[in-house]
């Protein structure tokens, strides 16, 4: 990370905001009416799993009822939950399909 | 034979088999196979009054566009189109279409068979079905390793 962002009024290690990344989390049909809501924004620890942030999620209101390993979604692909995230990478919570 | 085409769509708007068979078809297809996937009155053994679909539709149009060129690597035709409707529907609307054009049935046929199959394992579109009682429930394959939502 190059960049010392002035606005930092500490002076702090710009390492602190290098060592998160902060991901946006999608929402559908069920899913999304557990949270309550479309869209979250999480920040994680740098080089977390998308199996850990669904683990973060867990913990939230609502979605504590969702499943363990959910299929997930990110950057609009289908994706392994064991996958590091990267940052402003968007994902998405998959519920079962049922198109047609 | 040239590039098949493709076509693929996420969409609001009412759905036409027809007309996009007809927007495909060249002289060189003998066969045209359309498929109309429509809402049911009932499922389960419960009377349905209308559905709802949402969608990922950045995502499910990339994944639409996939599936359909995947039929037309797997089979000799000369496009595949296909659409999925989201939004509130009334019974007898379609809610997806599947339309092939190819120069012999077969190949018409098993491509469309694939999309439909293919479209009910993963795009990311969700239906909630409202009955007439007056509930509603989501509908889908809970997943293998997941607990039920």
């Amino acid at each position: 990370m190059w960049d010392q962002t002035p606005q930092s009024p500490i002076g702090n290690s710009p390492s602190v905001a290098a060592s998160t990344v902060a991901v946006r989390v999608l929402l559908f049909g069920v899913y999304r009416e557990l949270a309550g809501r479309p869209e979250l924004q999480i920040e994680l620890p740098s080089g977390s799993s998308l199996a850990e942030l669904v683990t973060e999620l867990r913990a939230l209101p609502g979605l504590e009822r969702l499943p363990e390993r959910p299929a997930v979604a990110r950057n609009l692909k289908y994706a392994s939950l064991s996958e590091i995230l990267d940052p402003a990478d968007e994902v998405a919570l998959i519920p079962p399909v049922a198109g047609g | 034979m040239s590039e098949p085409t493709i076509v693929a769509e996420i969409t609001t708007e009412p759905l036409d088999g027809g007309q996009l068979s007809a927007r495909l078809c060249t002289l060189e297809d003998g066969a045209v196979v359309v498929f109309e996937g429509r809402v049911r009155d009932s499922n389960a053994g419960r009377r349905v009054a209308r559905l709802r679909y949402e969608a990922y539709a950045e995502m499910a149009e990339r994944v639409l566009a996939e599936i359909a060129s995947e039929a037309a690597e797997r089979y000799a035709v000369g496009a595949v189109g296909a659409a999925h409707r989201t939004g509130s529907l009334e019974l007898g609307e379609a809610s997806v279409i599947v339309a092939v054009v190819a120069p012999h049935r077969e190949a018409a046929y098993e491509a469309s068979r694939y999309v439909i199959e293919a479209i009910k394992q993963r795009l990311p579109i969700w239906k909630e079905e409202h009955y007439a009682d007056g509930t509603s429930a989501w509908l889908g394959e809970q997943p293998a390793e997941g607990k039920a939502p």
